[in-house]
C-alpha cells in the first residue's frame, strides 16, 4: 500500500477535522466499514439468545463501527484518540457512550465487566512511535493486558488490522498472545488482493476447542469477479499438472515417507513449539484395507 | 456518558491501586429515551457495583435506587427495573469531570466524552 495513514501522522493528528469529515461521508467507506464490523460481529460469535450485551468499540472513530453494533442490539462503549472523529460520532447521534482515550495506555475498565471487543483497523496504529514516550512493544502490552483483564472469561476480542508486513503482524499477535489470549489470524478471501481482510480472533482465557479460531471465507465476493476468474485458473493448471507427470513418480511417492520420517517432522515440530500429538504404535502406521 | 459507561471506568494512572468508583463533578446532566430491555438488564446487573451505581446516580440528582444491593428476587419485579434502567441508561453526564479517588486527578467531560487521555508522566 503506497499510502497508508499512519505513516502519515500520528492518529490525533491525522484524523482532523477535514480528514473525520472526509471519512464519514464517504459512501464507500460507510460500506467497508459496515461490512467489516458485520463480519467482525460475527467473528465474536457472541451467544444468540437475543440478549444484548456490553461490547467494546475499540478505535471508535466517528462510531460506523458501533452503527452495527447498535442495529444488533448490543449496548457499546466507544474509544478513539481523535477528538475530531468523537465529534463527527456526537454530530451523527450514535447510541454508545464515547471515550477520548489512547489505548496504548491500557483500558481504564474494572476487570471482567465486557462480554467482547472489536476493533475496526486500529490496532496497527500501536506498532507506530510517534512520540519520545512512545515503545511500540510496551503500548502493545499495555493495550492487550488491560483488554484482557477487563474481557469477561471466553469473551472473544476480534481486530480487522491492515499489518504492513509479516513482522508488523508477529508483533501485534505475540504481544496478544503473551497477555494471555488464545485465538489466531483468520483470513477473509486470501487470493485477492483487494477484498483480502485480515481480522485477529483472539479469546480471553486458555486454549481449547472453542477458542480455535474459525475459518477465514474464501472463494468469491460478488464486487470482485476478475479475483474469482485468477482462482479458477490456478486451480485448472494443477489439474494439468498432475495428469503429465510421469508414471514413475507417482508410484515412489505413493509408498509414503515412512515412521522415521514421521518421527523425525514431529520432533521438528516440538522443538518449534507446536501442539503434536505423542508418538505410539499406530504413529506412521498403514491403514488396513477396508478402512 | 451513562452511568453504565462510569461503572465499568476506572482510573488508570500509573501506581494507582483502586481507582474506582471515579467521584463525579456535575455541571450538567440530560436524560435520552432508551428502549427499555430486562433481559440486557438482568444480564448485566451481575457486573454492575450497586454501591457505585447508587451514589453515583445520587450525585446526578437520581435517588430512587435502593441503598443495599437488590436481592435476586427483585430483578423480576418491573419497577424495580424501570429505576434501574432509567439510573443506568438514560442518565447522561454532559458536562463535568470524573475525579480520581485516590490522585484527585481531574477527567474532563465536554459534550458527554470523557477525556481519559493520561499524560506521558502518568502512563
Amino acid at each position: 500500500m503506497a499510502n497508508r495513514p499512519e505513516l502519515i501522522a500520528p492518529p490525533e493528528i491525522f484524523y482532523d477535522d477535514t480528514e473525520a469529515r472526509k471519512y464519514t461521508s464517504s459512501s464507500r467507506i460507510i460500506d467497508i466499514q459496515a461490512k467489516l464490523s458485520e463480519r467482525a460481529l460475527e467473528l465474536l460469535a457472541l451467544p444468540g439468545d437475543g440478549v444484548p450485551r456490553l461490547l467494546l468499540d475499540i478505535g471508535c472513530g466517528s462510531g460506523l463501527s458501533g452503527e452495527t453494533l447498535s442495529e444488533n442490539g448490543h449496548q457499546w462503549i466507544g474509544l478513539d484518540i481523535s477528538q475530531s472523529m468523537l465529534n463527527i460520532a456526537l454530530e451523527r447521534e450514535v447510541e454508545g457512550d464515547l471515550l477520548l482515550g489512547d489505548m496504548g495506555q491500557g483500558l481504564g475498565l474494572r476487570p471482567g465487566v465486557v462480554d467482547g471487543a472489536i476493533s475496526i483497523s486500529a490496532v496497527q496504529w500501536l506498532c507506530n512511535a510517534d512520540k519520545a514516550s512512545h515503545e511500540p512493544r510496551l503500548r502493545l502490552k499495555a493495550f492487550f493486558g488491560s483488554l484482557y483483564r477487563c474481557l469477561a472469561r471466553g469473551a472473544r476480542a476480534v481486530f480487522q488490522i491492515y499489518p504492513e508486513s509479516v513482522a508488523q503482524r508477529e508483533l501485534i499477535l505475540g504481544a496478544a498472545m503473551r497477555a494471555g489470549f488464545a485465538g489466531g489470524v483468520v483470513v477473509d478471501y486470501p487470493h485477492s488482493s483487494k477484498s483480502r481482510k485480515e481480522f485477529l480472533v483472539l479469546t480471553c482465557g486458555p486454549p481449547s476447542i472453542s477458542s480455535e479460531a474459525p475459518k477465514g471465507k474464501v472463494g468469491d465476493m460478488e464486487s470482485c469477479s476478475d479475483d474469482e476468474s485468477s482462482g479458477d485458473e490456478e486451480n485448472r493448471t494443477v489439474c494439468i499438472s498432475d495428469r503429465h507427470r510421469p508414471r514413475k513418480k507417482q508410484k515412489i511417492t505413493k509408498k509414503g515417507k515412512g515412521r522415521e520420517w514421521v518421527l523425525k517432522k514431529k520432533e521438528q515440530m516440538r522443538r518449534k513449539g507446536c501442539a503434536v500429538p505423542p508418538d505410539t504404535k499406530y504413529t506412521a502406521r498403514k491403514r488396513k484395507a477396508r478402512f | 456518558m451513562r452511568l453504565l459507561t462510569h461503572n465499568m471506568l476506572s482510573s488508570n494512572i500509573k501506581g494507582v491501586a483502586n481507582g474506582f468508583p471515579l467521584l463525579i463533578e456535575v455541571e450538567k446532566v440530560i436524560e435520552k429515551q432508551v428502549d427499555f430491555n430486562p433481559d440486557f438488564l438482568k444480564n448485566i446487573f451481575p457486573k454492575i457495583e450497586w454501591k457505585a451505581l447508587v451514589e453515583a446516580s445520587r450525585s446526578m440528582g437520581y435517588a430512587e435506587l435502593p441503598e443495599e444491593s437488590p436481592e435476586s428476587w427483585m430483578l423480576d419485579s418491573d419497577d424495580f427495573l424501570r429505576k434501574f434502567h432509567h439510573a443506568l441508561l438514560e442518565l447522561h453526564l454532559e458536562e463535568g469531570a470524573l475525579v480520581c479517588p485516590e490522585t484527585g486527578r481531574k477527567f474532563p467531560v465536554n459534550k458527554g466524552i470523557p477525556n481519559m487521555l493520561l499524560h506521558e508522566d502518568e502512563v
